[in-house]
C-alpha cells in the first residue's frame, strides 16, 4: 500500500497521542487524579491505528476494557476522553461510563466493553443489521486472546460465517489475560485455527507494524465489502504496562517485556519513514512535541471539567 | 486477640480446608500465580500446585458447569467468578444446573460447591464492576447465599460453606478486602443461616448485610451520641434469612430500617420486610423503610457513584425521620 507524507504524519500522530495519553494516565492513577481502574494500550498502539485507518469514518468498530487506543483512532477527542476517565461531566459519556466504558456512536465507536467478549455480539450485530439495511459499511470487532475462550466469541463467528456478515474480527494477542498466558489457556495456541471450524478465513500479522495491519485489514475489509462475509486476523502484540495499576507482573519476565519494547511499534515506524525519506528526524520530533502539548491541553481540561450535577443519577436510564 | 484483613481471613480459610480436605480444590481466574484479582488466593498456588490451584481460561459458564460435575463426582470445588458482574454469564449453569440437579434428580446426590464471587461499588469502576446481584441469587432455591460484612464472619463462614453439602454462592466485598477485625488463631466455624446482632439497641432495628453492616453501625454510634439507640442485625446469610433473629429484635424495637445497597426494585430489602411483615406485622410501630441503592447501572463518576449507594448521612437521616 502507498503511503504518503500525511499519512505518515496521521500514523506516527495516533500512535504518539495513544502511548503519551496511556503514559498520562499512569500518571494520574498514581497521583490519584484518576480514580478506579485503567486497562493501558501502551505497546500496541499499530493495531487500532492501523486498523482503524484503512476504514471510513461511518464504518463500526467495537472496543474492549482496554479501549483507549480504538477511541482514540476513531477519531475521539482526547478531551472528552480524558474527561470521560475522571468522570467529568464533559466526558464524552458524560461522566457516566468511564475508562471501561468509552464509546462515541457519533463516529462509529460502538463502545469499549466491561466484559471481556462483550463487543463480539454488539460488533456482530452491527454486521447483520449492516446487511439487512445493504449498506456498504463493514465492522471492526477488537478483542483480546483470552476473549476468544469465551462462549460468545464461538457463537458469533458462527453466525457471522453462517450469514456471511461484514466483520473483520481482530484479536489483539497480547501473549495474556491477566496473568494467564495463551500457552496455559489455549487448547490451540495459534489462534487463527479457532476460526477454522467457522470456515472463516484467518491469518497472523505482526501487530507492531502498522503498515503491515494496514496491509491485512484492508484486505479483509474489502473482502467483506465486497460480499465474501467475516474474517479473522491475529494481531500479535504486546502491553507494556501491567493489567492494571497494581499488578507486579510476576507471571512474565522483564527479558520477555525487554525483547517486546524493543520492537516498539513507534520507533520502528518512524525508523521506517526516516530511511524511506518520507519524514525527517527534526518533522518526528515536532509531531511528538505536538502531542505533548495536545495531551497536556486535555488533562487540564478534564481536571478542570466540573463533575455531574447530581440530578444527572437518574438521567439517560430510559428515553 | 490478633486483627487480621477480611482479605488475610478469606486467605487462612481456603488454606485450613484445604489443608483438612484433600478433595477442596480452587478453580477460576487468574487464582494460581496473581492470587486473584483481589488477592485472596495468595500464595495456595505456591503450597497446593497446579492440580488444586487451577487457573481457568475467561470461560464463567464453562467454570461453573465444571465445578458441578466434579462436585458431582467426589470432589469438593471452590470456584471463583472474579466479580458478581460476570455472573450473567454463568446463570444458566448456576440456576438450571447447580441449583436444581438435587432436586431434580430426587435427593439422590449432593452438590458440594463454593462460588466465591465479590461485588459492591466503592473504587469508581462503573458499571460492570460494581454491581450487587445478590437479590437475582436469593430468588434461586436450591443454593445458599452467603454475605459476610468482618473477618470474623468471613472466615468461619467461608469454611462452614466448603463444608456444606449445598452449593453456596459466597460473595465478597471490594471495599472490605482491607478492612480489619479480631480473628482467632484457634479453628471455628461460623454457621451458615444464622444471623448476628452486630450492635444491641432499643429504639430502632437496622436490618442489613455485607458492607452496609459497617455503614450501620458508624450511624448507630453517631445516633447514640444524640440519644438514640439502634439495634444493627448483620444478616450474614441471604438465603435462607434468620428471621427469627430479625423478629426477636422488632418485637424489642418495633421499629425496622432495611439498609442494602443493591437496587431497591426488587431488591434483598423487598424480601426481608416482606418476611418481617409476614412474621411480625402486629410489632410494627411504623411502616419498615429502605435505604437501598438508586436504580441505576453504577455511574462511573465518583460524585454520582457515591450517591447511588446509601451513606451514613442517609442512615443518620432515615432512623430520625422514623423516630420523629
Ligand atoms: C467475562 C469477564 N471475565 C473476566 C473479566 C476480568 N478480566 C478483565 S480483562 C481480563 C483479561 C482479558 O484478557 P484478553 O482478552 O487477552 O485482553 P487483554 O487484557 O490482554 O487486552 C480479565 C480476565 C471480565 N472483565 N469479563
Ligand atoms: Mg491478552
Amino acid at each position: 500500500m502507498e503511503i504518503t507524507k500525511e499519512l505518515a504524519i496521521k500514523l506516527l500522530k495516533q500512535m504518539m497521542e495513544i502511548r503519551q495519553f496511556e503514559d498520562m494516565i499512569m500518571e494520574l492513577l498514581a497521583k490519584n487524579i484518576a480514580e478506579g481502574g485503567s486497562h493501558l494500550y501502551a505497546g500496541m498502539e499499530a493495531v487500532a491505528v492501523g486498523a482503524i485507518s484503512v476504514i471510513n469514518p461511518d464504518d463500526y468498530i467495537t472496543s474492549t476494557h482496554r479501549g483507549h487506543g480504538h477511541a482514540i483512532a476513531k477519531d475521539g477527542d482526547l478531551k472528552a476522553l480524558m474527561a470521560e476517565i475522571l468522570g467529568k461531566k464533559t466526558g464524552v459519556c458524560k461522566g457516566k461510563g468511564g475508562s471501561l466504558h468509552l464509546a462515541d456512536l457519533s463516529k462509529g465507536n460502538l463502545g469499549a466493553n466491561g466484559i471481556v467478549g462483550g463487543g463480539l455480539g454488539i460488533a456482530t450485530g452491527a454486521g447483520l443489521s449492516i446487511k439487512l439495511q445493504k449498506q456498504n459499511k463493514v465492522v471492526l470487532c477488537f478483542f483480546g486472546d483470552g476473549a476468544t475462550n469465551n462462549g460468545i466469541f464461538f457463537e458469533c463467528l458462527n453466525m457471522a460465517s453462517l450469514w456471511k456478515l461484514p466483520v473483520i474480527y481482530i484479536c489483539e494477542n497480547n501473549k495474556y489475560a491477566m496473568s494467564v498466558s495463551v500457552e496455559r489457556s489455549h487448547a490451540v495456541k495459534d489462534i487463527t485455527k479457532k476460526a477454522l471450524a467457522f470456515d472463516i478465513p484467518s491469518e497472523n500479522v505482526d501487530g507492531q507494524d502498522v503498515l503491515a495491519v494496514r496491509e491485512v485489514v484492508s484486505k479483509w475489509v474489502n473482502h467483506a465489502r465486497e460480499g465474501n462475509g467475516p474474517s479473522f486476523i491475529v494481531a500479535n502484540t504486546y502491553r507494556y504496562y501491567g493489567h492494571s495499576r497494581s499488578d507486579p507482573r510476576v507471571y512474565r519476565t522483564r527479558e520477555e517485556e525487554k525483547f517486546w519494547r524493543e520492537r516498539d511499534p513507534i520507533i520502528i515506524f518512524g525508523n521506517k519513514m526516516k530511511e524511506m525519506g518520507i519524514l525527517n528526524e527534526e518533522e518526528i520530533n515536532q509531531i511528538e512535541e505536538e502531542v505533548k502539548k495536545e495531551i497536556e491541553e486535555a488533562v487540564d481540561f478534564a481536571i478542570k471539567s466540573p463533575y455531574p450535577e447530581p440530578e444527572e443519577l437518574y438521567t439517560d436510564l430510559y428515553v | 486477640m490478633r486483627t487480621i484483613t477480611y482479605r488475610q481471613a478469606l486467605n487462612e480459610a481456603l488454606d485450613e480446608e484445604m489443608a483438612r480436605d484433600p478433595r477442596v480444590f480452587l478453580f477460576g481466574e487468574d487464582i494460581a500465580i496473581y492470587g486473584g484479582a483481589y488477592g485472596v488466593t495468595a500464595g495456595l498456588w505456591q503450597k497446593y500446585g497446579d492440580e488444586r490451584v487451577i487457573d481457568t481460561p475467561i470461560s464463567e459458564n464453562a467454570i461453573v458447569g465444571t465445578a458441578l460435575g466434579a462436585a458431582l463426582t467426589g470432589l469438593r470445588p471452590v470456584a471463583e467468578i472474579m466479580y458478581i458482574d460476570f455472573i450473567g454469564l454463568c446463570m444458566d449453569q448456576l440456576n438450571n444446573q447447580v441449583a436444581k440437579i438435587r432436586y431434580m434428580f430426587g435427593g439422590k446426590c449432593t452438590v458440594p460447591l463454593v462460588i466465591r464471587t465479590e461485588g459492591g461499588a466503592g473504587r469508581t469502576l462503573g458499571a460492570h464492576h460494581s454491581q450487587s446481584l445478590e437479590s437475582w441469587l436469593i430468588h434461586i432455591p436450591g443454593i445458599k447465599v452467603v454475605m459476610p460484612s468482618t473477618p470474623y464472619d468471613a472466615k468461619g463462614l467461608l469454611k462452614s460453606s466448603i463444608r456444606d453439602d449445598n452449593p453456596i454462592v459466597f460473595i465478597e466485598h471490594k471495599m472490605l478486602y482491607n478492612t480489619k477485625g479480631e480473628v482467632p488463631e484457634e479453628e471455628y466455624l461460623v454457621p451458615i443461616g444464622v444471623a448476628d446482632v452486630k450492635k444491641e439497641g432499643k429504639d430502632v432495628t437496622i436490618v442489613t448485610y455485607s458492607r452496609m453492616v459497617l455503614f450501620s453501625l458508624e450511624a448507630a454510634k453517631i445516633l447514640e451520641k444524640e440519644g438514640i439507640s439502634v439495634e444493627v442485625i448483620d444478616l450474614r446469610t441471604l438465603l435462607p434469612i434468620d428471621i427469627e433473629t430479625v423478629v426477636k429484635s422488632v418485637k424489642k424495637t418495633n421499629r425496622v430500617i432495611i439498609v442494602e445497597e443493591d437496587c431497591k426494585t426488587g431488591g434483598t430489602g423487598a424480601e426481608i420486610g416482606m418476611q418481617i411483615i409476614e412474621n411480625a406485622f402486629d410489632y410494627l410501630d411504623a411502616p419498615i423503610v429502605r435505604v437501598a441503592g438508586a436504580d441505576v447501572p453504577m455511574p462511573k463518576s465518583p460524585v454520582l457513584e457515591k450517591l447511588a449507594i446509601p451513606d451514613v448521612e442517609r442512615i443518620c437521616k432515615t432512623v430520625k425521620e422514623m423516630l420523629k
